[in-house]
C-alpha cells in the first residue's frame, strides 16, 4: 500500500450527535449574537450601499493621513473617512491610502468638478500622488442596491431549498435552508462585529458560500438517502452518524483544496479583493461546520417517513 | 468498463476544441493587436495600411482569434450609469403641441371665446377658454388633434389625454403614448452616446440599457469618468430660436410662451426668445469644423429638407430681425438675418478655439441626446491598478493550483495525477468557453476561477473516496472503478446544480465584477462537471486497460 496522506482514518465512528447541546447550542448562540451586532453596531457599508465617493490615492511618500485630511477640510465635504492601506504585495515605494468621502446630494454621483477639487487639494499635500481608482455611487442607486442584494440571498436560499426538496423531501429543504441561513447570518455578523466593509462583493461572496455550504450539505444527504434504504431498521439518529462518517473524509478534502486555493488568493490576491476572499473563506469553514452539525440535525427533529412496507433487514450491501 | 467509440470521440474532441480556442489567450498582445487591426480595417473598407497589415500579421488567419475580454478592473477604464430624464420628453412634447392646440381652438372662436395659455407643470398644457359653456365643443376641438398610439399593446389607445377642469383644459400624453415615448427616447439616447464613443475610436465600449430608463457605459481605457461624461453628458441641444428682444437685464420679464437665456461670452447681456424653436437640432444633418471669412474657426451645418424649409420661410419672413443659435440654453450668437437662406446650411460663429469648434461639429453631427442624464454611478480605475491585479490574480492563481496539485498527489497518489490532469484540462475550457462566448475576465472572475480549481477537485475526491469504499468491500479494481463513479455521479449532479442556481442568481442581480464572478464561477461548474467525471474516467479507464492492475490502490 503506498503512502498516502489521509486527513481521516479510514472508518470512522464519530457520534456527531454526542456533543449536539454544545454545539446546536453554539450555533444558536452565534446567530442570536450575529443578528444582536448587526442591529446595534450596523454594517460597516462601503459606497455600493450607502452612497459616496471612494479615492484610492497612490504615492512614493508615505501617507500622511492628518495632512490629507486638513487639506480636505476646506471642502466642505461633510464626513470624510481616510485609511491607510497596507499589503505584502505593494512595492517598498507605494504607499495606499482609501479616502472615503459621504454622498452629496440625494441622487447623482459625486460631480466631476468636485472629483478634480479632492484631486488638486491632495496634489497640493504631495505632488507626487495618483488617483489609480475613482468610484463614486449615488444615493438613489445604492438604496436600491441593498434590496437587491437582499432579495438575491433570499432568493438563492428559497430556490436550493425548493431544488432539495424536489430531488430529496421537504425535511431535507427545510434542513439545507436553515444551514444556509445560519452561515449566511453568521459571516455577517463577524462582518459587523469587525466592522470590515460591506459591499456588493460581498454579497457575491455570500452567495458562493450559499453554494459551497449546500454541495456539502447534498453531498451528506445523498448518502443518507442512499443508507435509509439500506439499513431500514437502523434508528435514523445512527443512519446519519453513519453517513456523516462515510462522507467525512471527502468533506475535509474538499474542504482543504478549496482553503488551500483561497488562502493562496488571501496572501497573493492583492487588497482590492481581500475582503472578498475572507468573506468566503470564514464561509467555507462555517459552511462545513453547518453542514455536519446544523443541516442534519433539523432533519432529525423533523423526522422522515421511514418506509417499513418491505422488510429489508439490515443488508450491508446488496451486491 | 468500456465505454462506447463515439463518447470516446466526443469527449477527446472537446477537449481538443478547447485546446484550440483557448489558445489565442496564450498569445494576448499579439492577438489583441490583429484583432484590433483586422477591426480598423473593416471600418476603413476593406483597405489595410502597412502598420495594419503588418498587425494583421501577427497571427494566422485560420486560428480562432477570440480572446478573453478584460474588465475594467483589468485594463483600467471609466463605468458610469446614467439615467434618461424620460418626462423631459413629454414636456418637449407638450410645448410642441400647443400651436396645433391654439389653432384648432381659434377655428372654434365663435363659440370658445379667447383662449389663454396658462403656468403649468411640465409636462401638462393647460388652457383658459372664456366661455366655459363651449367646453364641450373645446374638447372635441383638441381631441381631434390625438392619433393613436402604435405600440403592441397600446393598440386603439390614442395619444393625449384631453379633460376640463372648469374653465381650464387641460392635456397630458396617455400612459400607453408615455410608454412609447420612453422606448424611443432610450434608443435614441443609446443611438447617440453609442456614436459619440465610437468617435473617440476606444476597443469595445459596453453601452447597455438596464431597466426602464437607465443606460450602462463601460469603455476601457479612458482616462476618467469625468472624461466620459464629458464626451457623452454633454447634450448639445441646438436649437435656432427667433429673438424678441435683446436686454441687459437678467430678471427680463416674459410672456408664458418665451424663456430668458443667457449669452454665452457675454454675462451681461440676455435675450428674450419665442420658446418654440424655429428649427432644432434633429433637423441638422451635418456639421463640420471650418472657417469664416475672417478666418476665426467656426461650425458650418446642413439641415434636412424639413429643417431647411422651415429655415428658409423664417429667414425670409425676418429679414433685418436678429435670430439665436442656442446651444444648451446659452445663446453661442445672435445675428442679424442679411437675406433670405434658402438652401438649409449655414455657419455658427462664436468666440471659439479650433478645438472648440471641432469638438462642437462631434457633438451637432452625434445628435442631440432627446433628454437629460443624471449620472447615479461613477467608476475609474487606472492602468496600473488594473495591471497590478492582473499580476496578483496570476500569481494567486499559479500558487493556488501547484498548491492544490500537490496536495491532490499526496492524497490519492497517481489518481492525484489524474485528477490533476482533468483540472488542467477544466482550466483550458474555461478559458476556451469564456473566448468563444466573448466574456469579460474581471478581478473576482479570476477569484472564481481560483475557486473552481479548489471545487472542480471535488468531482474527483467523491469518485475516489466512493472507489476506497468499494475497495475496501473487496470489490475488485475494475468493479470499484465504475461503482465509484456510478454511485458518486448523483451527489456531485446535485451539488453542481445547486452552486450553478447560486451563479445564476448572482449573475441575474449583479453588475460588474460581481457579474464578471458569477459568469466564470457558472462556467467552471459545467466545465468540471464534464472534465471531474468524463474526462477523468477516459483516462483512468485507459491507464486500467493498459496497465490491468490487480491490485487497485486510490
Amino acid at each position: 500500500m503506498a503512502w498516502r496522506l489521509k486527513l481521516v482514518r479510514d472508518k470512522t465512528s464519530i457520534d456527531f450527535f454526542r456533543y449536539v447541546r454544545v454545539t446546536f447550542g453554539a450555533s444558536l448562540v452565534a446567530v442570536v449574537l450575529s443578528v444582536i451586532l448587526v442591529a446595534v453596531m450596523g454594517l460597516n457599508f462601503g459606497i455600493d450601499f450607502r452612497g459616496g465617493t471612494t479615492i484610492r490615492t497612490d504615492s512614493p511618500v508615505p501617507v500622511d493621513v492628518a495632512a490629507y485630511r486638513a487639506a480636505l477640510a476646506p471642502l466642505g465635504l461633510g464626513d470624510v473617512s481616510i485609511t491607510e492601506v497596507f499589503d505584502p504585495t505593494f512595492g517598498p515605494e507605494q504607499h495606499v491610502a482609501q479616502i472615503r468621502i459621504q454622498a452629496q446630494g440625494d441622487m447623482e454621483a459625486m460631480a466631476p468638478e468636485t472629483i478634480r477639487q479632492v484631486e488638486a487639494a491632495l496634489r497640493g499635500v504631495d505632488p507626487a500622488i495618483t488617483f489609480p481608482q475613482v468610484e463614486s455611487v449615488g444615493p438613489k442607486v445604492s438604496g436600491e442596491l441593498i434590496w437587491t442584494a437582499l432579495l438575491a440571498v433570499l432568493a438563492a436560499c428559497v430556490g436550493i431549498g425548493g431544488y432539495i426538496w424536489m430531488r430529496f423531501e421537504w425535511q431535507y429543504g427545510v434542513g439545507a435552508v436553515v444551514a444556509l441561513a445560519h452561515d449566511v447570518i453568521v459571516t455577517v455578523g463577524v462582518f459587523a462585529l469587525f466592522q470590515l466593509k460591506f459591499d456588493l462583493t460581498i454579497v457575491a461572496a455570500l452567495l458562493t458560500i450559499l453554494g459551497y455550504s449546500v454541495n456539502d450539505t447534498v453531498v451528506v444527504f445523498d448518502r443518507l438517502r442512499e443508507n435509509l434504504i439500506k439499513y431500514k431498521k437502523m434508528p435514523l439518529r445512527d443512519v446519519m452518524n453513519l453517513s456523516v462518517n462515510e462522507t467525512l473524509s471527502r468533506t475535509l478534502m474538499t474542504a482543504s483544496t478549496v482553503l488551500i486555493s483561497l488562502i493562496a488568493l488571501l496572501i497573493f490576491g492583492g487588497d482590492v479583493i481581500r475582503g472578498f476572499i475572507f468573506a468566503i473563506t470564514f464561509g467555507v469553514l462555517i459552511g462545513t461546520y453547518s453542514s455536519i452539525y446544523v443541516a442534519k440535525n433539523i432533519v432529525l427533529w423533523l423526522g422522515l417517513p421511514r418506509d417499513t412496507a418491505t422488510d429489508g433487514g439490515e443488508v450491508p450491501n446488496e451486491a | 468498463m468500456h465505454s462506447p467509440l463515439w463518447t470516446r470521440v466526443l469527449i477527446w474532441t472537446i477537449c481538443a476544441f478547447g485546446l484550440l480556442y483557448a489558445m489565442p489567450n496564450l498569445f494576448y498582445g499579439r492577438v489583441e493587436r490583429h484583432n484590433d487591426a483586422m477591426a480598423a480595417m473593416a471600418r476603413a473598407g476593406g483597405a489595410a495600411t502597412p502598420e495594419q497589415a503588418a498587425a494583421i500579421a501577427l497571427w494566422p488567419d485560420w486560428l480562432p482569434s477570440g480572446i478573453v475580454n478584460l474588465g475594467l478592473d483589468l485594463r483600467g477604464g471609466a463605468h458610469l450609469l446614467a439615467e434618461v430624464q424620460v418626462a423631459d420628453v413629454y414636456a418637449a412634447r407638450i410645448d410642441g403641441l400647443w400651436p396645433a392646440v391654439r389653432d384648432a381652438l381659434l377655428a372654434e372662436r365663435g363659440s370658445v371665446g379667447a383662449v389663454q395659455r396658462l403656468a403649468a407643470e411640465p409636462g401638462t398644457l393647460r388652457v383658459r377658454i372664456a366661455n366655459p359653456e363651449a367646453m364641450p365643443a373645446a374638447l372635441a376641438a383638441v381631441r381631434a388633434l390625438a392619433q393613436p398610439v402604435v405600440t403592441l399593446t397600446g393598440v386603439g389607445q390614442s395619444d393625449l389625454e384631453v379633460t376640463a377642469e372648469g374653465d381650464t383644459l387641460v392635456v397630458h400624453l396617455s400612459e400607453a403614448e408615455r410608454a412609447a415615448t420612453d422606448n424611443r427616447t432610450m434608443q435614441q439616447s443609446l443611438e447617440i452616446i453609442r456614436r459619440r464613443v465610437d468617435e473617440v475610436g476606444t476597443r469595445e465600449p459596453t453601452i447597455q440599457r438596464q431597466g426602464a430608463d437607465r443606460i450602462l457605459i463601460q469603455v476601457p481605457g479612458i482616462g476618467s469618468a469625468a472624461e466620459l461624461k464629458e464626451l457623452i453628458g454633454t447634450t448639445a441641444q441646438l436649437t435656432f430660436q427667433s429673438v424678441v428682444q435683446v436686454t441687459g437685464d437678467s430678471a427680463a420679464p416674459v410672456g408664458a410662451t418665451q424663456v430668458l437665456l443667457p449669452d454665452l461670452n457675454d454675462a451681461a447681456t440676455f435675450y428674450v426668445l419665442e420658446r418654440l424653436p424655429v428649427v432644432s437640432g434633429e433637423d441638422l444633418v451635418d456639421a463640420q469644423p471650418a472657417f469664416d471669412q475672417n478666418g476665426r474657426p467656426a461650425v458650418n451645418f446642413r439641415f434636412n429638407p424639413a429643417g431647411a424649409r422651415a429655415f428658409g420661410d423664417y429667414t425670409a419672413a425676418n429679414i433685418g430681425r436678429p435670430f439665436a443659435i442656442v446651444l444648451d440654453d446659452e445663446v453661442i450668437s445672435a445675428p442679424v438675418i442679411q437675406s433670405h437662406i434658402p438652401g438649409g446650411s449655414g455657419i455658427i460663429t462664436g468666440n471659439f478655439t479650433v478645438e472648440e469648434s471641432t469638438q462642437l461639429a462631434v457633438l451637432l453631427r452625434a445628435g442631440a441626446l432627446p433628454a437629460e442624464m443624471v449620472f447615479l454611478e461613477e467608476r475609474t480605475v487606472g492602468p496600473e491598478l488594473g495591471q497590478d491585479s492582473i499580476d496578483a490574480g496570476r500569481l494567486a492563481a499559479v500558487v493556488g493550483m501547484i498548491a492544490v496539485a500537490l496536495f491532490m498527489i499526496a492524497c490519492y497518489g497517481l489518481f492525484g495525477v489524474f485528477a490533476n490532469i482533468a483540472l488542467t484540462i477544466n482550466i483550458v475550457l474555461i478559458f476556451a468557453a469564456l473566448s468563444v462566448l466573448g466574456a469579460t475576465l474581471t478581478l473576482p472572475g479570476i477569484a472564481g476561477i481560483v475557486l473552481t480549481m479548489g471545487m472542480a477537485v471535488d468531482g474527483n475526491v467523491l469518485i475516489f473516496e466512493r472507489m476506497r469504499e468499494e475497495l475496501r468491500q473487496g470489490r475488485g479494481p475494475a468493479r470499484a472503478i465504475e461503482l465509484g463513479y456510478e454511485r458518486a455521479s448523483s451527489a456531485i449532479v446535485d451539488a453542481n446544480v445547486t452552486a450553478l442556481l447560486a451563479a445564476v442568481i448572482m449573475y441575474a442581480v449583479g453588475s460588474g465584477p460581481v457579474r464578471g464572478f458569477a459568469v466564470t464561477l457558472g462556467i467552471g461548474i459545467l466545465t468540471s462537471q464534464f472534465t471531474a467525471v468524463y474526462v477523468s474516467r477516459q483516462i483512468i479507464t485507459a491507464w486500467y486497460r493498459w496497465r490491468r492492475p490487480r491490485l487497485l490502490t486510490v
